[in-house]
């Protein structure tokens, strides 16, 4: 599956300044590591140590939260479109 | 230390004299300062930490301060007058701030913030009456300030912008409120003081005077470890619009503090000390911690900028218990 990802600004350091990204993977958690390949480091700003999604990190799949859907094992389409947004919004 | 239960705040049985005023607008500032014991029980005897609590000003934090004098110096000057609206960019607590002063001098207030704030805030300035503007949550507080002074440039006539980053009348509201306060408070006897940077304004105006009564007095900002971080008001400057009020050389030291041990610190501060904060004064409570315990004797101060009450809606408080197993408290500090 290959989906965009939108990119907040804080990660945009590993992306080269790009807010929008392309990803392949059948899964959030593929989405992830394959970020992790094209831009590393991005995966430990969204995962924590345990690879859950850090508390101050939303995930969207298509606007809804994956913490309401299957998380990191979400599954996905082509097209689908994944923003990564901080929970919070100070001093970005 | 005392014995909670036989402590004089435990067995007195009076209250302080409320204050009578005539607007809600005197109530800003003057906030009290609390000592903070059983957290810090494994530090030297002759060290003392206290926290201002700015949760009790009227409008819930801190930027009560700066608001009211960014407000009171736009009427002076007269770029703030009747027909005008007040328009700022903020990520909540100016915002809370800014749309009580408005209420109560009768102007109309509009903010821009990222949509990702926090539930309570949105719907606490709601309750004010004054209009949100959204800028993109993917751009953070940097997007709500590029955003804002677009709004600006297209009806510059309608709007008195505080422009609380740039605006020397916000650290000048606590270089002629918070520093004085806080130097009465402990009789003088201040040796270190630690605040969270977010415009900056109360660090660089706090310790301005400090420093000016006493120039060994040390000035501590906090910050967040990270560009990316779950401390709601606090900026990593690093990576951010750098706010023309701050000037990093009247800064002794800066101590960056992790969203998790900020966290860790606000479970802490609500089970142990009664004291229910928001994650910014967490990360302040940490690093003053950390300080404490290299010192011999000191009296250090820290400031909280807001209460918890406008968190319980966010990830903050999911799972905390698991994350602490309250009762069998274990932490990383």
């Amino acid at each position: 599956m290959s989906v965009r990802v939108r990119v907040p600004t804080p990660l945009r350091k590993f992306t080269n300044g790009a807010d929008e990204v392309n990803a392949q993977g059948p899964n959030v958690r593929a989405i992830v590591d394959d970020l992790d390949r094209s831009y590393p480091g991005i995966r430990e700003r969204i995962c924590d140590e345990t690879g859950k999604v850090r508390r101050f990190v939303n995930v969207y799949v298509n606007g809804d939260d994956i913490r309401f859907l299957q998380n990191l094992e979400t599954s996905l389409k082509d097209g689908d479109n994944i923003s990564i947004v901080p929970a919070i919004a100070g001093g970005l | 230390m005392s014995k909670p239960l036989t402590a004089r705040w435990a067995v007195a049985d009076t209250f302080r004299e409320p204050k009578k005023v005539e607007s809600v607008l005197d109530l800003i500032g003057d906030t009290p300062l609390v000592e903070i014991r059983k957290i810090a029980h494994s530090i030297s005897p002759a060290v003392r930490l206290f926290a201002k609590l700015e949760g009790f000003n009227p409008g819930g934090s801190v930027k009560d301060r700066a608001a009211l004098k960014m407000v009171r110096e736009g009427i002076r000057s007269g770029k703030l007058a009747q027909g005008k609206t007040i328009l700022d960019s903020t990520s909540g607590n100016t915002g809370i701030a800014l749309a009580m002063i408005g209420r109560a001098l009768g102007f109309p207030v509009e903010l821009v913030m990222p949509s990702n704030v926090s539930l309570e805030r949105k719907r606490t300035i709601n309750a004010y009456g004054a209009k949100i503007i959204y800028s993109d949550p993917l751009e953070g507080s940097d997007g709500a300030i590029r955003h804002c002074r677009k709004v600006l440039e297209q009806n510059p006539e309608k709007y008195f912008k505080p422009d609380q980053y740039f605006n020397p009348m916000n650290p000048q509201a606590h270089y002629e409120t918070t520093g004085p306060e806080i130097f009465r408070q402990t009789d003088g006897e201040i040796t270190h003081f630690l605040a969270g940077i977010g415009t900056s304004g109360t660090i660089m105006g706090t310790g301005r005077f400090l420093k000016e009564k006493n120039p060994r007095i040390r000035v501590i900002a906090v910050e967040p470890d990270d560009a990316l971080h779950g401390l709601e008001g606090l900026k990593h400057m690093a990576s951010s619009i750098v706010p023309g009020i701050y000037h990093e050389a009247e800064l002794d030291e800066k101590i960056s503090v992790s969203t998790e041990d900020a966290y860790a610190m606000v479970y802490r501060l609500s089970q142990e000390e009664g004291i229910l904060v928001g994650q910014s004064a967490g990360a302040a409570m940490h690093a003053t911690l950390q300080v404490a315990r290299k010192l011999r004797a000191g009296t250090l101060v820290t400031v909280f900028p807001d209460f918890g009450d406008k968190y319980l809606t966010t990830n903050l408080w999911v799972g905390w218990r698991d994350r602490m197993a309250v009762g069998n408290l274990t932490f990383s500090i």
